[in-house]
């Protein structure tokens, strides 16, 4: 299992501490990973070194098998390297669809072949890939997707469009929903893979309103997907597009539904763009109530999380308790945009310039694009059928086959 | 809900198993029906006290099993799914940690083992108004002889008529809102100038105000220090707070359950009422509201356990979203029975007024709102 003597934690964090010494570039301490930058650069010879560095070791993907390249480590160890590189100021450079939902649905319904094609380049971070799911017209109603493959005995043409596609502009692979067969819903789906580095894939970015374009549109026109490629049974893609966004899920939950939350607490923001009174509360008692409501609400989530773990390690399963969490933690976040909005007033409304500070840019910045929260990975709306068909046993008459 | 040891589980299991077959909602029918005026079945709460619930936070040396915070939390939690009344929460809980937090040996040597068999019932007397304001107490202890005496009124004490002792707050120095000059006392009810009044709450639990003309007291029935008894009275208040919120926690998961059952069965339009979109939207926020509310509780009282620092601000964000959480579901509750939800006949008109009341007690949501940003600095 672990590629240290024994099993103590304190020997593999040793072992992990001196690697990190040994192998992180100093002029990369503290920065950011530059895969979460739009518009990404090529990248510097450090961040290659670094990426490569824990591409090899395989502590990337530290709890994946050793076999297709992983760590083959226990959640133990995976969080003594997540901590270590904390530590060092030093960010993990394996991630991406490949890492957060790809890989993991493909570790459990690839074949060998598959597996050992695709699953080492994600841990070294070689391969970048991107999902085609959505379409214009198939987005909560997923099952709906039209992306056509024709079988044409060693590989299937594709046609159609997807919209939607993180990163797609950066991609060099694409794991796909495509319809093979026209007569059934659910059951005419399947899971393809092929390359975006081909002449029949198209990629158009969309400028979003918070004027960044993280999701593009893709169109095929003859694209080729080799049949070896085909993951899972013809017309037996659904299954696994629904595990695989149960992955995704809870991705986006585990950073509250958007990445991190950074920067200055709503107390200290009220406490320099509203003010205090006399008794050193925030100035506007409304908005002191929000502000307090916000901070109770965000408490209580992160004791959910807490007890959810622990409920999950202790009893069988995982806790109910998971089905709340990406509602639950996109509203708030949502919501600590809003306030962070209202607080900085005028200040706040910044689009660009050196009238405004790079922290209120970001806020406007920040809360436009945190209004996808509640849409992607299952929108709210989507997120409530769930809890009240699957957690709750309510009736469920919409159209299945 | 939190990973329990086994004494926990064979706690919550034994609370799960009398209220199912003992204490239904049904009993609390019967309860306020019979119109008694203490507001709980005496009964019930014999039987309670025989197995042990009134000394759960009472060391074993006066009687008590010393099981912990969450463990009366897990007890209370399935008493209120069956809003079975009793004085638990005032006496166990309240008068009982006055007493373990405050009390000398001889004080706790007398009462404690008391309130541990249920023989004694204990409440405390703190608020002077339609809002609980603790450190607005204005009640006068004045020295008299090597004692003192009191005179004033309490409001809306909780089990009030009940009681065989109460925790008084009285002021001995400063002016109302100076939390130093805050003396407890401990005061049998059936002492001279001590006058009781029932009050008939909506939620048909027992509650009274208490005038004190000139009460008689003698030194020793000062729990802790003169003048200091602010720290005690809130660290008692927040062990009440916490568990009454677990009480809260257990009466709206109930009636959320209760009103999702309905849901299931209630045909309009030719389908079950469950299959509108727009209410199962509104059962999958309860269920996540609850599930958020369910950790503060637990987490309050495990602080509570820990004898953490954070326990006011832990105690604070546990009422307050319990109570708001409680707010909602008792709201739905009726509105998603339509009519039936409007008659006595049904539970839920229960459900929903305990729910205010409780939200009441021991600081609402705005009170807690304010202690928990007061306690961040805001």
């Amino acid at each position: 299992m672990a590629d240290f003597g024994g099993g103590d934690p304190e020997a593999f964090r040793k072992e992990v501490r001196e690697w990190v010494e040994a192998n992180f570039p100093p002029e990369l301490k503290g920065r950011p990973n530059p895969m979460m930058r739009e518009e990404r650069a090529k990248p510097t010879e450090a961040q290659e070194a670094w990426r490569k560095a824990v591409g090899s070791k395989g502590w990337g993907t530290p709890t994946w098998p050793k076999a297709y390249g992983g760590g083959g480590l226990g959640a133990a160890e995976a969080r003594i390297i997540q901590q270590e590189f904390g530590r060092a100021g030093a960010y993990n450079p394996i991630g991406g669809m490949g890492v957060m939902m790809f890989g993991p649905t493909l570790l459990e319904y690839g074949t060998e072949d598959q597996k050992l094609e695709h699953i080492p380049p994600i841990c070294r971070g070689d391969v970048q890939w991107c999902q085609g799911f959505s379409e214009p017209g198939a987005g909560s109603d997923l099952a709906a997707l039209q992306t056509r493959a024709e079988d044409k005995g060693d590989h299937f043409l594709i046609n159609g469009q997807k919209i939607w596609t993180s990163g797609a502009q950066f991609a060099d692979w694409c794991f796909c929903l495509v319809r093979t067969d026209t007569s059934k819903k659910h059951e005419g789906i399947s899971f393809v893979l092929f390359t975006m580095h081909q002449p029949g894939v198209e990629v158009r970015p969309i400028k979003l309103i918070a004027g960044s374009s993280p999701f593009c549109e893709t169109f095929f026109t003859d694209a080729r997907a080799e049949k070896k490629n085909l993951v899972g049974p013809l017309n037996g893609g659904w299954t696994i597009a629904k595990r695989l966004l149960q992955h995704e899920r809870g991705g986006l939950s585990g950073a509250g539904g958007g990445g991190g939350m950074g920067g200055r607490s709503l107390v200290d923001l009220a406490r320099e763009y509203v003010g205090v009174d006399a008794q050193g509360r925030i100035a506007d008692p409304d908005l002191r109530t929000r502000v307090v409501q916000h901070e109770i609400e965000g408490r209580s989530f992160q004791q959910t999380a807490v007890r959810a773990m622990l409920e999950s390690k202790g009893n069988s399963g995982p806790s109910a308790a998971t089905s709340i969490m990406k509602n639950a933690g996109t509203s708030w976040m949502q919501m600590r945009h809003e306030l962070t909005l209202e607080i900085m007033g005028h200040q706040g409304l910044g689009w660009e310039g050196d009238a405004f500070k790079p922290e209120e840019l970001g806020a406007v910045r920040g809360w436009l694009g945190g209004k996808a929260f509640t849409i992607y990975g299952g929108s709210q709306e989507v997120q409530s059928n769930i809890i009240s068909k699957r957690i709750l046993g309510l009736p469920d008459l919409t159209q299945h086959n | 809900m939190a990973v329990l040891n086994e004494e926990q589980s064979m706690l919550r299991d034994a609370a799960k198993s009398w209220t199912q077959e003992k204490s239904p909602v049904t009993a609390f029918r019967k309860m306020r029906d019979s119109g008694v005026e203490i507001g709980y079945d005496v009964n019930a709460w014999n039987e309670m006290a025989e197995m042990g619930w009134a000394g759960v936070i009472i060391p074993e040396e006066y009687g008590g099993s010393a099981f912990g915070y969450l463990s009366i939390g897990l007890i209370l939690e399935e008493l209120g799914r069956t809003l079975t009344a009793s004085p638990l929460i005032a006496s166990g809980v309240g008068a009982a940690s006055a007493l373990v937090l405050g009390g000398s040996d001889a004080q706790k040597s007398e009462w404690l083992p008391k309130i541990a068999d249920g023989s004694v019932v204990g409440a405390l007397a703190v608020d002077e108004g339609p809002h609980h304001a603790p450190e607005k107490v204005a009640l006068a202890a004045t020295k008299s002889g090597a004692g003192y005496s009191l005179s004033g009124t309490k409001t809306f004490v909780i089990e009030g008529l009940a009681a065989n002792l109460l925790v008084v707050s009285a002021r001995t120095s400063g002016k109302p809102g100076d939390k130093d000059g805050i003396t407890l006392f401990l005061v049998p009810a059936d002492a001279r100038g001590v006058s009781r009044k029932r009050l008939a709450l909506a939620d048909s639990r027992g509650a009274a105000n208490i005038t004190f003309d000139k009460v008689e007291v003698d030194a020793d029935a000062v729990l802790g220090a003169a003048d200091k008894g602010w720290d005690v009275l809130e660290k008692t208040l927040d062990r009440v707070r916490a568990a009454l919120a677990a009480e809260m926690l257990g009466a709206a998961n109930q009636a959320f359950e209760t009103t999702l059952d309905y849901l299931k069965v209630r045909v309009q339009f030719g389908q079950v009422i469950g299959s509108f979109q727009a209410l199962q939207h509104r059962a999958a926020k309860m269920f996540t509201d609850l599930e958020l509310a369910r950790s503060a509780v637990e987490a309050a009282l495990q602080a509570i356990d820990a004898d953490s620092p954070d326990v006011p601000e832990l105690v604070s964000l546990s009422k307050a979203k319990m109570g708001d959480v409680f707010h909602l579901v008792s709201n739905e509750m009726v509105q998603m029975h339509g009519g039936i939800g409007m008659t006595d006949a049904h539970d839920a008109g229960f459900y929903l007024k305990r729910a205010r009341a409780a939200e009441a007690a021991f600081g609402s949501q705005s009170y807690h709102r304010d202690r928990y940003a007061r306690i961040n600095g805001y």
